[in-house]
């Protein structure tokens, strides 16, 4: 209690939530939930890792009921969660969407929106005018022409039902930005595609790209194949990544003087489910949106969230990794922050943990090669003087 | 705008906004459009208004609350009911209240 009310201070004060800071070290149990409605999707994207057929009733089927999602969030809610990710497959195609955002946003969460837009209707529009979901809405744009777009879809009308939402979108002024995969169809119209995304008002930097697909999250041989050549190669993903150099190196230099070390045998050098999770579409609790190896997820149907968050979460984050070719290479690599490569990915490209990820170790090296962290035909696992090398780079790349 | 508050008036929070308790914060969400001027917005209270805000349940006068402050807290009672007169017109600017009619 306060000794004496009067106060100079504002009563009331508008924070924006990222930059508030309002728990620093007591932090909540739960700060923010994924939760995926459904695997299944109305587009057929090619490079896409979860996407089951609309009319996949087996699925639907399995899928969480509306009360089942709402008991999660009131959960959630009780162990202070706040924000809240609606993602999928295309988590619009659920009929009971609009009941579960507005349960939502009325538990005091605000709402994420991971769509492809194609859904979105003046009456969802007029919704989210109405009630915002206080996070920009993240729309997926496959192409600037129907040719490519529906090349990557695989779904005739996606183009016109896409740009007819995101033009519902612009006209009630409902916050979104635009992101991209980039695949051989559209990547010709990236210059076209980022011009657009620079007129939508609440773009306030460039669209990010997902190109280093991930393989299915449930693995499927065939598509599998398929991803991998679809995926750039390292080459083509550094000229991406380095096509505004300053602003490259800058995030560069932010992000290496946090995260770049080895970690040695620690298997979960991320965080792993602290303060967050993801909910599959059929009640399974996953420490992160990737990991969906089946020892390692929670089943809610027979449990709680704080029990995962309390109990579960914490001895997967203490496995440890035992690959012999793991612990010689990514195990002692400097670039581990750099590189993508994380138990999830390793389980899905090879169905092992701790399995080195060929791809990503070489899109890893060859950003460290433009970095100037290695030189050529080095191995950053063998490099000794990793520190000096990472906090030259840092310092240089402040002076610059 | 000058907004008329009375401390006859009775207050309660508006169903626009969700008020949360968040590891002792009290957080004020706004449900519908219009609170916040940008995305991903929220508003925190400080202790005074905090203390204020957890007594507006429309049923009690503005008046009867900061009486109540005046025996929890330092201060005179002239001085609480300044902040209480302040922190509703805040409030009430953000729509994060309504008035609740003594003979509704």
């Amino acid at each position: 209690m306060v000794d004496k009310i009067a106060t100079n201070e504002p009563y009331i004060t508008k924070q924006r939530i990222d930059k508030a800071f309002l728990w620093k070290d007591n932090q909540p149990l739960l700060s923010s939930l994924d939760i995926e409605l459904t695997e299944r999707c109305n587009n057929n994207c090619i490079h896409c890792y979860i996407n089951l057929p609309v009319d996949d009733l087996e699925a639907r089927k399995k899928e969480l009921t509306t009360d089942e999602i709402k008991g999660i969030l009131k959960e959630a809610v009780s162990l202070g969660c706040i924000s809240v990710r609606f993602t999928g497959g295309e988590p619009l195609l659920r009929e009971d969407f609009e009941e579960l955002y507005i349960f939502t946003r009325k538990l005091g969460l605000k709402v994420l929106i991971f769509t492809n837009a194609t859904l979105i209707t003046p009456h969802l529009a007029k919704l989210f005018s109405h009630i915002p979901p206080l996070k920009k809405i993240e729309v997926s744009v496959y192409g600037m022409k129907k040719e490519s777009y529906e090349a990557i879809t695989r779904t005739p009308g996606s183009f016109e039902t896409a740009f007819r939402g995101i033009n519902l979108l612009l006209e009630y002024k409902i916050p979104f930005v635009v992101k991209s995969a980039l695949l051989p169809f559209n990547k010709d119209e990236i210059d076209e595609f980022e011009a657009w995304a620079a007129e939508i008002p609440w773009m306030d930097k460039p669209p990010t790209y997902s190109m280093f697909f991930d393989l299915r999250a449930r693995g499927d041989g065939n598509k599998n194949e398929l991803i991998k050549k679809l995926r750039v190669s390292p080459e083509e993903g550094l000229k991406i990544l380095t096509r505004n150099k300053e602003r490259y190196l800058k995030e560069m230099k932010e992000f290496c003087s946090k995260f770049m070390h080895p970690t040695g045998d620690k298997l979960f050098s991320c965080g792993l489910g602290c303060h967050s999770g993801c909910v599959d579409a059929y009640g399974n609790f996953q420490p992160c949106m990737m990991l969906r190896h089946p020892d390692f997820v929670y089943d809610l149907k027979n449990g709680s969230l704080k029990d995962a968050l309390t109990n579960f979460f914490p001895k997967i984050r203490e496995i440890k990794a035992t690959n012999a070719d793991y612990l010689s290479r990514c195990g002692k690599c400097f670039l581990k922050g750099l590189c993508e490569q994380c138990p999830a990915k390793s389980w899905m490209e090879y169905g092992a943990l701790d399995t080195p990820v060929e791809y990503l170790c070489e899109v890893a090296h060859m950003q460290a090669k433009f970095l100037g962290l290695i030189k050529d035909n080095e191995n950053a696992w063998e490099v000794r003087d990793w520190q000096e090398r990472r906090d030259n780079f840092v310092v240089k790349k402040k002076m610059e | 705008m000058d907004i008329k508050v009375n401390l006859s008036d009775i207050y309660k929070p508006s169903e626009d906004i969700v008020a949360r308790d968040i590891q002792g914060e009290l957080i004020i969400i706004p449900i519908t459009s219009g609170i916040g001027d940008l995305e991903d917005e929220i508003f925190t209270l400080n202790e005074t208004g905090r203390a204020i805000w957890e007594k507006l349940d429309g049923k009690k006068t503005l008046k009867e609350i900061a009486q109540e402050l005046a025996r929890d807290f330092e201060g005179s009672l002239e001085e609480i009911e300044k902040d209480v007169l302040g922190l509703i017109r805040e409030l009430l600017k953000r729509r994060m209240l309504v008035e609740v009619k003594k003979n509704a």
